[in-house]
C-alpha cells in the first residue's frame, strides 16, 4: 500500500504543484522518485516529528497541499499535541500518511506498532480518519484528498497486500462504507488490515449457510452512519474487525452509532486487540492468533454466538 | 540610527499599548499582563517601523509575517493590531468576555491580522519555517518573525525547528527572544539549564545578537543586521517582565495576577 501511495502521489504532484511531501527520515527505497522529480517540493526534515508538523502547518496556511509520512506511532503520537493545535484547530490542509497500521511491524515490537492510532485521531475535531484495506482504497483515497479541505489521517498497512476489489469496482467515496456481499443474518465490518480476513471468514461462513452482510468501513471518521443503520435494520448481529485496540477504534465508532439509533434487540461484538502490548515478536499472523484476530478464531466465535444465541 | 522624533513617536505609541494592555486585563480580570508588557516595545518597533505588515496588504503573500509564538502575550500583539488598523479598537473591550473573538490566546483568522493560533508554547518556530520555505521558493523579499519566550525555549521542539532552519539556510527567518527571565514557577536560570541562550543558539547555526528589548534603537539595528544575514538570526532581547508599571516589573506573580481596581489606577498614572 506505501507503494500505491507514493505511485498515486507522484501522479497528483505531476499535475498539481502545490503537494509537498514531508518525512521524518523515512522512505528509504520509497520516496527517491519522487525526490528526484520534485526536489524542493521533498522535504525529509529528519527525526523532528514536531517539527515536521509545524513545517507542515506553515506550508499549508501558505497555500500548499501538504502530506507527511511516517511511522504511525511517531506521526500520530509523538507530535498529537501538534496536529492537534497545529493542523486540527486550524484546520488546515495537511495529511497524515502513517505506515505499519496495527500489527504491521510484527517483529518489531511495540514501539512500531499501532493500536492506539484510529482511537486518538477520531477524537480530533476536523481530522478525517481513513483506513484503507487495500490497494484499490488507497488509490481512491489519496486522489479523493486532494480535492478535499482540511486534516486527515490515512492509516496504511505496509506492503504486498492482495488487491480486494474487481477491476470494475467503482464508488469508492470518503464518509461511505462499501457493502462488499450482500447479506441478511449478521453484518460483518470491517476495516484496514483486517477486510481480508473478513472476506475469507464471511466465505467461511457462507457454507455454513450463514448470510453476511459484508462492509468496508474506510472511514472511521465520518462514519457512514447510513449503512450502519442498514445493518441494525436488516441483520440481528453486528460484528466489527479491526487490528487496533477495543478501546476507541472502529468497534467503538460502530457501537456509538447502534447505541444512539437503537430501537430493535441488536447484538454487537468487536474483534479487537485486546488491552494489552505484544510482549513477543513474530509474524503478523502469529500476533494474530495471540489476539484471536484469526479467521479460525473468529469463524468460531461468531458461530458459537450465534448458534447459542436466543432471540427473544 | 532612529532619530529623535521617531524614538519619541515609538515611546508614545508603546505608552499607548501598554495602557490598552492593562486595561485589558484589568477589565478581563484575566492572567498574562507581565508577559504582554515585556514584548511591548519589540512589537512597537517590528509593526510601527520594520514589518511590511499592514491591513492593505495583509492578504499578499509577499508581506513579511510575524509569528507571536508566546501566544500569553496575545493582549499586546491584539492591542498593537487595533491601533495599527487591522480592527476596530472597541473589540479590545471584549478581551475574553463571552462570544468575543478576543480570547487568552490568539486563533487564526478570528481578526486581521493573526497569522497563525498560537498558545500552546513551541509551536512557532517551526511554523515560521514553513513560511520561510515558500517565501524562498518563490525568491520573496519578506521575512518571517517568531517572538517566543525564554522559557518557551525549554520545549524541544525550538530546538527541532532551530536545526531544520539552519541546516537549510533559511536567513529569511528571524527569531526574538522575549528574554524576560521570569517563567511559570521560576525563575528560568533556575527552573532548567536553558541559560546561556546565546551559545546554544550559535551551536545550532544560527546568528546570535543579544540586545536591551526596551532600547527602540537597538531593537531596530538588530532587525536591519538580521535582514542581511547569510544564516537565520536569533535576536535575545533582555527584557523586564511587567515592564513599564513600577509594582508589577521583575515580579513572576504577574504572569498570573490582574490588576484589581486600586492597581489599575495606580498602572495608569505611571503610564503617560
Amino acid at each position: 500500500m506505501r507503494s500505491t501511495f507514493i505511485n498515486t502521489l507522484i501522479e497528483m504532484a505531476r499535475k498539481n504543484d502545490n503537494i509537498y511531501l514531508l518525512t521524518a527520515d523515512i522512505g528509504f527505497s520509497l520516496f527517491e522518485r519522487f525526490e528526484k522529480e520534485f526536489g524542493e517540493r521533498f522535504i525529509n526534515v529528519g527525526i523532528s516529528e514536531a517539527a515536521m508538523i509545524g513545517i507542515a502547518a506553515g506550508l499549508a496556511i501558505s497555500g500548499k497541499k501538504v502530506f507527511v509520512y511516517s511511522i504511525i506511532p511517531f506521526v500520530t503520537m509523538r507530535c498529537f499535541e501538534q496536529i492537534r493545535v497545529d493542523l486540527c484547530y486550524q484546520n488546515l490542509d495537511v495529511t497524515i500518511v502513517g505506515v505499519g497500521g496495527g500489527l504491521s511491524y510484527s517483529t518489531s515490537g511495540a514501539t512500531h506498532q499501532a493500536i492506539e492510532d484510529i482511537s486518538i485521531m477520531r477524537s480530533l475535531p476536523n481530522m478525517k480518519v481513513i483506513c484503507p484495506a487495500d490497494p484499490f482504497e488507497t488509490k481512491n483515497a489519496i486522489m479523493q484528498i486532494e480535492d478535499s479541505k482540511g486534516p486527515a489521517y490515512v492509516r496504511l498497512n505496509r506492503n504486498n497486500e492482495p488487491i480486494l476489489y474487481n477491476k470494475n469496482s467503482d464508488g469508492f467515496n470518503i464518509g461511505k462504507g462499501i457493502k462488499l456481499i450482500e447479506g441478511s443474518d449478521i453484518a460483518i465490518i470491517a476495516t484496514g488490515n483486517m477486510l481480508e480476513t473478513a472476506i475469507r471468514v464471511s466465505n467461511k461462513l457462507y457454507e455454513d449457510n450463514i448470510s453476511v452482510k459484508l462492509i468496508s468501513m474506510h472511514t472511521i471518521k465520518p462514519i457512514d452512519k447510513n449503512l450502519i443503520m442498514e445493518c441494525i435494520e436488516e441483520t440481528k448481529w453486528i460484528f466489527t474487525l479491526e487490528e487496533h485496540s477495543v478501546y476507541g477504534g472502529l468497534g467503538s465508532a460502530i457501537a456509538e452509532v447502534i447505541c444512539s439509533n437503537i430501537y430493535k434487540i441488536i447484538k454487537f461484538k468487536s474483534f479487537a486487540i485486546s488491552d494489552v502490548y505484544t510482549d513477543c515478536a513474530g509474524s503478523t499472523t502469529y500476533l494474530r492468533k495471540q489476539y484471536g484476530l484469526d479467521q479460525e478464531s473468529i469463524v468460531a466465535e461468531i458461530k458459537n454466538l450465534i448458534n447459542t444465541d436466543v432471540i427473544v | 540610527m532612529l532619530n529623535n522624533k521617531e524614538i519619541k513617536e515609538l515611546s508614545n505609541t508603546a505608552i499607548y499599548i501598554r495602557r490598552k494592555v492593562v486595561a485589558m486585563a484589568y477589565e478581563s480580570s484575566s492572567s498574562h499582563v507581565g508577559a504582554a508588557l515585556s514584548m511591548v516595545d519589540i512589537l512597537t518597533v517590528l509593526y510601527f517601523k520594520r514589518l511590511n505588515i499592514s491591513p492593505e496588504n495583509f492578504c499578499n503573500p509577499c508581506r513579511d509575517k510575524f509569528i507571536l509564538s508566546k501566544g500569553h502575550g496575545a493582549s499586546a500583539l491584539f492591542a498593537v493590531l487595533a491601533k495599527r488598523g487591522f480592527f476596530d479598537e472597541e473589540l479590545l473591550g471584549r478581551y475574553s468576555k463571552n462570544g468575543s473573538l478576543l480570547a487568552g490566546h490568539p486563533k487564526k483568522d478570528s481578526v486581521d491580522g493573526v497569522e497563525v493560533s498560537t498558545g500552546s508554547l513551541g509551536h512557532g518556530l517551526a511554523i515560521g519555517c514553513g513560511f520561510a520555505i515558500v517565501d524562498k521558493s518563490y525568491n520573496r523579499n519578506s521575512k518571517t518573525v517568531v517572538l517566543l519566550g525564554d522559557g518557551e525555549c525549554n520545549e524541544g521542539s525550538i530546538w527541532e525547528a532551530a536545526m531544520f532552519a539552519s541546516g537549510r539556510n533559511l536567513n529569511n527567518l528571524i527569531g526574538i527572544i522575549d528574554c524576560n527571565k521570569l517563567q511559570g514557577f521560576g525563575k528560568s536560570e533556575e527552573v532548567t539549564g536553558l541559560f546561556p541562550l546565546d551559545t546554544k543558539w550559535k551551536s545550532f547555526g544560527w546568528n546570535v545578537i543579544e540586545i536591551n528589548g526596551h532600547d527602540y534603537n537597538e531593537i531596530d539595528r538588530a532587525m536591519m543586521l538580521a535582514y542581511n544575514n547569510e544564516k537565520p538570526t536569533i535576536i535575545i532581547a533582555n527584557t523586564i517582565k511587567g515592564r513599564g508599571i513600577s509594582f508589577m516589573e521583575n515580579k513572576l506573580e504577574w504572569h498570573y495576577k490582574s490588576p484589581n481596581e486600586q492597581e489599575y489606577k495606580l498602572a495608569m498614572k505611571e503610564l503617560f
